[in-house]
């Protein structure tokens, strides 16, 4: 076993490494950008170096820099996370041209499955099933409908310069064949200019089922059964689970051993994720293999009791596989949740900020939160913003998953926005309750998963308005006790001699006029109060409420200044009008950009900008005045 | 710690009947207050509202910390006075909590005769002040008046108790840090421009709020002078121009919201001294009190069954339990709050007067709250008891009553008749709150010794002049007049005339007093110099 080993990475896998290689009494060495300086990682580290600049491609994804602190502190092998390095073909090479240790697959297999098409063809020389298709230069149209035919139906048509669902068409039977690809032909060609056509057989509600394989240098490989990642928006996974709801022991066979036969194919070693799509009928698919260890891979930790860390490190440093494959076992069911900071609402726009609160669900046996970040912390546009994940276990899917949403309900996180709550949506919708998921999960649920049916607004009201009077309640006993007169019948919350009290109250997007008059239950509710008002944890569901404040109008002091802050941290892109040039209401005045889009500060009357406070490429944090803006008189 | 042991069967036939006899007069009472609490009815409602105007109890409860009581006062004012109906008098007032301070708050409605000041008004809008000035409360004026009604101008404007005094009122409260702010949400004419203009603090609400001394009409007539009302006075010249108003309020619930700032910045704590516990609900519910009171008020019952029924966990320590029992007196505690309970248990002879008057000197020397539950028909009367001093012992607790200066309350639970009615610290004796049930009377003496009084009389003058009278004709006789005082001694006609502080559902009772005993804790309890008592 190594004695000192270096993290190439940063965040909540960097924290997960370094806790497994203390346990096994390996030092660590952290790396840290400008961002980084007070990052957990580099706390729970033994040692640290800085490496750059806080924009990972002058820091984390630097080659040079990583291999020289690992030079520096005398660490022997170097482990690369997820992301940043840990595919790059070139920093192994690196690795091994100084020295060091790679903690992951050879160089050449990580080059084999660099290339997808690359990585297809190998795979289809090993006998892994690919999905069945057509790819020919012979495209008449007999040779490529005989190739769907043999496929069998549905089969989808391609346009080979495609892109955007141009020259695209699901074709469902031989009957529809020559009309559809005359269609599909006539919009590439309009599009691309060219009417080369692919084909291949169109997978009923996918699912994303990936197994991971571990191999040693000893030639022996196991599989440690597979997750389910279905869950996705934008090819994003969202929970991942094990094992995979439905699957059977043979099909689970099947697949592992095809998963070990395509590690096999490319002499694998060390940790590694075949993925794949299975269909309706359970058949399966290679897709690709990631070379790594996963995002997910504590959820096979929680079925297996392995640590696939400690695997990692035993395999790079030479040792055999700690286990074989028939003393391998699933126990229980396992979830993740990735907790983000972004807002599902604002179709995930990612969000920045300081996390003013972070308070973690209690960890035990059965829930696990791996995190690389604590209270105080900032969530900055140069990292993912990915806070914690949120696993947990239990004996059966239907228990873990109770304790999922138990869990999320527990999760503080105050200071900006995540997707607590439409990761407790999911969890208590009715179809992922049934285990019934594919890769358009999402988008096929959303009016339920965004909870934004009238049943389900009609179902938070009296919730909502429950914990409304909850919390004057509580309140009202809070202020009792400062009191002089803790007795005091003034103190009582019940609007005794008054009508009972109205509530606007905003759910979700719907704002709803309420009136209490009954007792409603609130058993099972947790309400947890945030920036903006409160969430609602329901059996049914997370609803975010705020308690509508009466309009205070608008008086005619002065004029309306409008917005000329910054929105969010980010970079600004371009100044477009100059000093002193007058501009009407509603023009373009600057350009930001911030996690990848694009925001216009809008003159607010018109006028002219006397002064603006930033240059283009300036970096500005939210919240910043921009310019000064001069309105002339209406 | 005693615990009242009640005695009530309340599966008996009797209780059964005066509880559907008490409940049918509490229904009546819910009734004509929820259409009171109508105002000017739908359509003055609906014009109200079309011109963004918040309804005046709506913006009472807007002014309130959100949840909390509200304990309205004579509601029943003007009801079946003026011959047209003035719900109210056209202003509500009450004890309400703003920014966690016990405030006095006073709100024209204008859906009423345009909020304008009855004789009424004016009286309930005194009483309201005088209940901030006796209780050390914060008044929030919410003002939306066109002032004083004209054509009883001579009602409401020249006496010492008239319009000029809501003025005065103002100016002796702020110079005793009473604090008075105002709120300009509509009309506020002539006179009504003082209250704002006389407030320690001032809002206005924008396109809505004008404060002159003489409206557009009547500038036109005096000066020939063609101006509008908002130039006259609206918020804008008095936020900018006169600095008449000091907060500019862009609608109703800005302006609501900026009052509750301005209590809230009054830097004033209500430090509370003395024992105080938790608050402990009876043993009993409060709604046996309808069961508990007999139907016929000729009934005799025993009034330790309210008692049991009103106060913290049913403890009540008796004074002298077995002298002068017709006069219950003891310590209880209510929501918490000691008091001294001084209670009607049948007429009073000289002994329970002494009694009274002795527990009153404790409750005094101790600075203890006292309340009184009344149902009295008066002191004894008789050659036996005139000549043992009835009338000294009567009038050593007519003093102690008069001079204890301890906040005082007192609930007319039955009837309240003659001399009785000082003894037990009636109108006339300043307690702090008054209330009555809707089973009370209210006069002199009871309707059939007036008309035994009066047709004594008559009888005796036939007699004198040797002529008949049959009993026909005295039944005739009489029957007005025990008609009459039937009506004028109804609660209701009490209350409209503001004789109380309003009629409350007798269940209610407990909740009331706390309130009220709790506002009445914003002053601190003074020292008590007692007159001279006739030994």
């Amino acid at each position: 076993m190594f004695t000192k080993i270096l993290i190439a990475n940063r965040g909540e896998i960097a924290c997960r490494i370094i806790k497994t290689a203390r346990s096994l009494g390996v030092a660590t060495v952290a790396v840290y950008s400008d961002a980084d300086q007070h990052a957990l990682h580099v706390k729970m580290a033994d040692e640290s170096v800085h490496i750059g600049s806080s924009p990972s491609n002058e820091s984390y994804l630097v080659i040079e820099k990583v291999i020289q602190a690992a030079l520096e502190t005398g660490a022997e092998a170097i482990h690369p996370g997820y992301g940043f390095l840990s595919e790059n073909a070139d920093f192994c090479r690196q690795c091994a041209a100084n020295n060091l240790v790679f903690i992951g697959p050879p160089i050449e297999a990580i080059a084999a499955m660099g290339s997808k098409s690359a990585a297809k063809t190998i795979m289809a020389d090993a006998g892994v099933p690919l999905v069945p298709g057509y790819h020919g230069d012979d495209q008449n149209p007999d040779i490529i409908k005989q190739s769907a035919n043999k496929m069998g139906y549905p089969v989808l048509l391609k346009a080979a310069a495609g892109g955007g669902g141009k020259g695209m068409r699901a074709v469902y039977s031989e009957t529809e064949f020559d009309e559809a690809l005359g269609a599909a032909k006539r919009e590439a060609i309009n599009s691309f200019n060219d009417d080369i056509m692919l084909v291949e057989k169109y997978l009923l509600k996918p699912r994303h089922v990936e197994i991971q394989v571990f191999c040693d240098s000893h030639k022996n490989a196991v599989y440690l059964f597979e997750r389910d990642c279905s869950v996705q928006r934008r090819h994003q996974k969202v929970i991942e689970e094990a094992p995979a709801p439905g699957i059977t022991e043979a099909l689970r066979q099947r697949m592992g051993e095809a998963a070990i036969k395509a590690a096999a194919a490319i002499n694998y070693e060390g940790a590694g994720t075949v993925e794949f799509l299975v269909d309706t009928q359970g058949e399966f698919f290679f897709m690709e293999m990631n070379t790594r260890l996963q995002v997910e891979h504590p959820v096979t930790e929680m079925i297996t009791g392995q640590d696939l860390v400690e695997w990692q490190l035993r395999v790079a440093a030479g040792e055999t596989l700690p286990c074989s494959q028939d003393q391998l076992n699933i126990s229980g069911h396992a979830f993740e949740a990735r907790i983000y900071a972004e807002d599902p609402d604002q179709d995930f726009l990612p969000a920045t900020g300081v996390l003013k609160q972070l308070q973690t669900p209690l960890e035990n046996t059965c829930v696990r939160v791996d995190t690389g970040v604590v209270e105080g912390d900032e969530v900055s546009i140069y990292y993912d913003p990915m806070i914690a994940k949120l696993v947990v276990w239990d004996t059966d899917r239907e228990r873990a998953l109770q304790r999922l949403a138990k869990a999320l309900s527990e999760y503080r996180i105050g200071g900006l926005t995540t997707n607590i709550g439409f990761l407790y949506n999911l969890a208590t919708s009715r179809a992922f309750q049934d285990g019934d998921i594919d890769t358009g999960y999402i988008e096929a649920h959303e009016q339920e998963i965004f909870r934004q049916r009238d049943a389900d607004i009609d179902y938070a009201a009296p919730l909502a308005a429950a914990a409304i009077l909850e919390q004057r309640e509580h309140k009202a006993i809070e202020a009792a006790k400062r009191s002089s007169e803790p007795n005091s019948p003034w103190h009582l919350n019940n609007s005794w001699g008054l009508p009972q009290p109205r509530l606007k109250v905003q759910i979700q997007q719907a704002v709803v006029d309420l009136t209490v008059d009954s007792m409603v239950s609130v058993d099972g509710l947790t309400v947890a109060s945030t920036d903006t008002g409160f969430d609602l944890f329901t059996r049914n569901g997370f609803f975010h409420c705020t308690e509508m404040q009466p309009d205070f109008g608008t008086g005619n002091e002065g004029v309306d200044g409008g917005n000329l802050n910054a929105p969010m941290n980010g970079t600004l892109v371009a100044v477009l009008v100059d000093t002193g040039a007058e501009v009407n209401k509603g023009d373009t005045l600057l350009v930001m950009e911030a996690m990848k889009m694009e925001h216009t500060i809008i003159a607010p009357s018109g006028g002219s900008v006397t002064e603006f406070y930033f240059q283009a490429g300036d970096l500005v944090d939210g919240g910043s005045e921009l310019l000064a803006f001069e309105a002339t008189s209406p | 710690m005693t615990i009242i042991k009640s005695n009530i069967n309340i599966k008996s036939a009797d209780f059964a009947g005066n509880a559907a006899a008490m409940q049918a007069q509490v229904d009546d009472l819910k009734t004509t207050l929820a259409e009171i609490a109508q105002g000017g009815g739908a359509k003055a409602c609906e014009r109200h509202i079309s011109r963004g105007k918040l309804l005046p109890r709506e913006r009472v409860q807007g002014l309130l910390d959100p949840g909390s009581p509200f304990l309205e006062l004579s509601a029943l004012a003007a009801h079946d006075v003026y011959g047209e109906d003035v719900p109210a008098a056209g202003i509500i007032t009450g004890v309400g909590r703003i920014s966690g301070q016990e405030c006095v708050i006073v709100a024209n409605d204008a859906t009423v005769k345009g909020g304008s000041y009855y004789p009424l008004t004016v009286k309930k809008h005194l009483r309201a002040q005088a209940i901030a000035a006796e209780n050390n409360l914060p008044c929030v004026y919410l003002v939306d008046s066109g002032g004083a009604n004209l054509p009883r101008q001579d009602e409401v404007f020249p006496d010492r108790e008239h319009f000029g005094r809501i003025f005065f009122n103002q100016a002796n409260m702020s110079a005793r840090n009473i604090p008075q702010i105002a709120a300009v949400m509509g009309s506020c004419t002539a006179g009504g421009a003082y209250v704002p203009a006389m407030a320690d603090e001032s809002i206005i609400v924008k396109e809505q709020g004008t404060i002159f001394l003489a409206g557009p009409p009547l500038v036109k007539a005096a000066t020939g002078e063609v101006v509008t009302a908002e130039e006259l006075g609206g918020a804008d010249v008095h936020c900018r121009t006169s600095g008449v108003a000091d907060h500019y309020a862009n609608n109703d619930h800005h302006a609501l919201d900026m009052a509750r700032k301005a209590i809230a910045r009054l830097n004033r704590v209500k430090l509370v001294n003395g024992d105080l516990k938790d608050a402990v609900e009876p043993l009993y519910d409060a709604r046996e009190i309808y069961g508990v009171v007999p139907a016929d008020s000729r009934k005799s019952y025993d009034v330790r069954e309210i008692i049991a029924r009103t106060v913290d966990g049913s403890d009540f320590d008796e004074f002298k339990a077995l002298y002068g029992t017709t006069l219950v007196c003891g310590f209880a505690r209510i929501f918490g709050y000691p008091v001294g309970i001084v209670a009607n248990n049948g007429i009073l002879f000289g002994e329970s007067a002494q009694k009274g008057a002795h527990f009153i000197e404790l409750c005094a020397q101790r600075k203890i709250p006292l309340v009184f539950l009344q149902n009295i028909t008066g002191f004894m009367v008789g050659k036996q008891y005139e000549n043992d001093g009835i009338a000294k012992h009567g009038a050593k607790m007519v003093t102690a009553v008069a001079t204890a200066n301890v906040p005082k309350f007192t609930i007319l639970i039955g009837g309240s008749f003659g001399a009785g009615n000082y003894g037990m610290c009636g109108r006339a004796y300043d307690p702090r709150f008054m209330f009555m049930w809707p089973n009370a009377r209210i006069s002199v003496m009871g309707g059939e010794q007036a008309a035994g009084v009066l047709a004594q009389v008559t009888r005796d003058k036939y007699e004198r002049d040797g002529k008949e009278w049959s009993a026909t004709d005295e039944a005739e006789f009489k029957q007005p007049i025990v008609d009459n005082y039937e009506h004028q001694g109804h609660p209701y006609y009490a209350s409209a005339r503001l004789w109380d502080d309003g009629v409350i559902d007798p269940a209610d009772t407990r909740m009331v007093l706390g309130l009220a005993i709790s506002a009445s804790h914003n002053r601190v309890i003074e020292e008590t110099k007692f007159g001279v008592f006739r030994m």
